[in-house]
C-alpha cells in the first residue's frame, strides 16, 4: 500500500507578472492585469505531498514537528508577506507565476531527509490551483 | 476509466502514546498529541472507486450499497468512539491518520464488489490529510 501524507500551509504575498525583455505593452499583452506596474497580491494555500514507510512505533511517514519545522524554514520564511519579484532572489530573473512557484519550491522541499517529495501544489485564488510532480514524472 | 468519489464525515478522539517509549520519548516525539486524556477530531473521509460504468445502468457502482458499506465499515465503527480503545483493528497501533487511512483502506477493500477501490483520502484537518492508493498505483 502506498500511502501519500498532504500538508498545506498558508502564505500571502504580492508579485507581478513581467519579463524583463519585452516592451511594457507585450507584457501588457500577455499578462493583461497581472502586468500592472506595482504589483499585487495573493493569499496562497502550499500543498507538499510526501510519501514514504509508516513507521510502526510512531504511525507516521514523518513527524509533522519536523515536517512544520522545514517548510517554514526553507518556503514560507522567505514567501511569507513578501515581494515575490524583489525579495526572492529566484524570481529576480524569473517570472514569478504560480507556474514558476512550483518549480521553484519543489526544487528546495525535494531536500527533505524523511519523507519522499511527491507534489507541490499552489493555489493561488479559489479559481486556480497548480499541481507540480517534478521533471522525471512530468509525463504520467 | 471513472473515479467516484463519496465522502463521508466522522468525529472520533484519540491520542499519539507508544508504551515502548519513555514518557519523555512520548512527549517529545508525539507532543501535545500525547496527551493522556486525548483529543478529537472532525474527520472527513472521501472514498474513490474506479471502474466502467455499467452500460445497463450508467453507473460503476450502487452509491446506496456504497453508502451502506461506508456507513457498516467505518462509521459504525469510529463514529463517536476513542479511537485508541474503542477500535479493535486500531489496538495497539498509533492511530495516526496513516494508520486509520491505511485500517479503512483494508476494511474497505474487500467490501467493494463492483469497480475496485481506487484511493482513500482522510482529512484529520483541512490542513492535513492521508491518502492511500492499492499496490501498483
Amino acid at each position: 500500500m502506498k500511502v501519500v501524507l498532504h500538508r498545506r500551509y498558508r502564505f500571502c504575498a504580492s508579485h507581478r507578472l513581467r519579463q524583463a525583455g519585452w516592451t511594457e505593452e507585450e507584457n501588457l499583452r500577455v499578462y493583461g492585469k497581472c502586468a500592472n506596474p506595482h504589483g499585487h497580491g495573493h493569499n496562497y494555500v502550499l500543498d507538499v505531498a510526501f510519501t514514504g514507510p509508516v513507521d510502526p512505533a510512531t504511525g507516521m511517514v514523518t513527524n509533522l514537528a519536523d515536517l512544520d519545522a522545514f517548510v517554514e524554514r526553507e518556503a514560507l520564511a522567505e514567501f511569507d508577506h513578501v515581494y515575490l519579484n524583489e525579495q526572492v532572489p529566484a524570481f529576480r530573473s524569473l517570472v514569478p507565476t504560480t507556474e514558476n512557484m512550483c518549480r521553484v519550491l519543489f526544487e528546495r522541499l525535494r531536500a527533505y531527509p524523511h519523507a519522499r517529495l511527491e507534489t507541490i501544489g499552489i493555489q493561488e485564488t479559489a479559481a486556480n490551483t497548480f499541481e507540480y510532480a517534478g521533471e522525471t514524472r512530468g509525463n504520467e | 476509466m471513472v473515479y467516484l468519489t463519496r465522502k463521508v464525515e466522522f468525529s472520533a478522539s484519540h491520542l499519539y502514546h507508544n508504551p515502548a517509549f519513555s514518557p519523555e520519548e512520548n512527549r517529545r516525539i508525539f507532543g501535545k498529541c500525547n496527551n493522556p486524556h486525548g483529543h478529537g477530531h472532525n474527520y472527513v473521509l472521501e472514498v474513490t472507486v474506479a471502474g466502467e460504468p455499467d452500460p445497463r445502468t450508467g453507473m460503476v457502482l450502487d452509491l446506496k450499497e456504497l453508502k451502506d458499506i461506508l456507513q457498516r465499515e467505518i462509521l459504525d465503527r469510529m463514529d463517536h468512539r476513542f479511537l485508541n480503545v474503542e477500535v479493535p483493528e486500531l489496538a495497539g497501533r498509533i492511530p495516526t491518520t496513516e494508520t486509520i487511512a491505511m485500517t479503512i483502506w483494508q476494511l474497505l477493500q474487500p467490501r467493494i464488489h463492483q469497480g475496485r477501490l481506487h484511493r482513500v483520502r482522510l482529512y484529520e484537518t483541512p490542513d492535513l490529510f492521508v491518502d492511500c492508493f492499492g499496490n501498483g498505483q
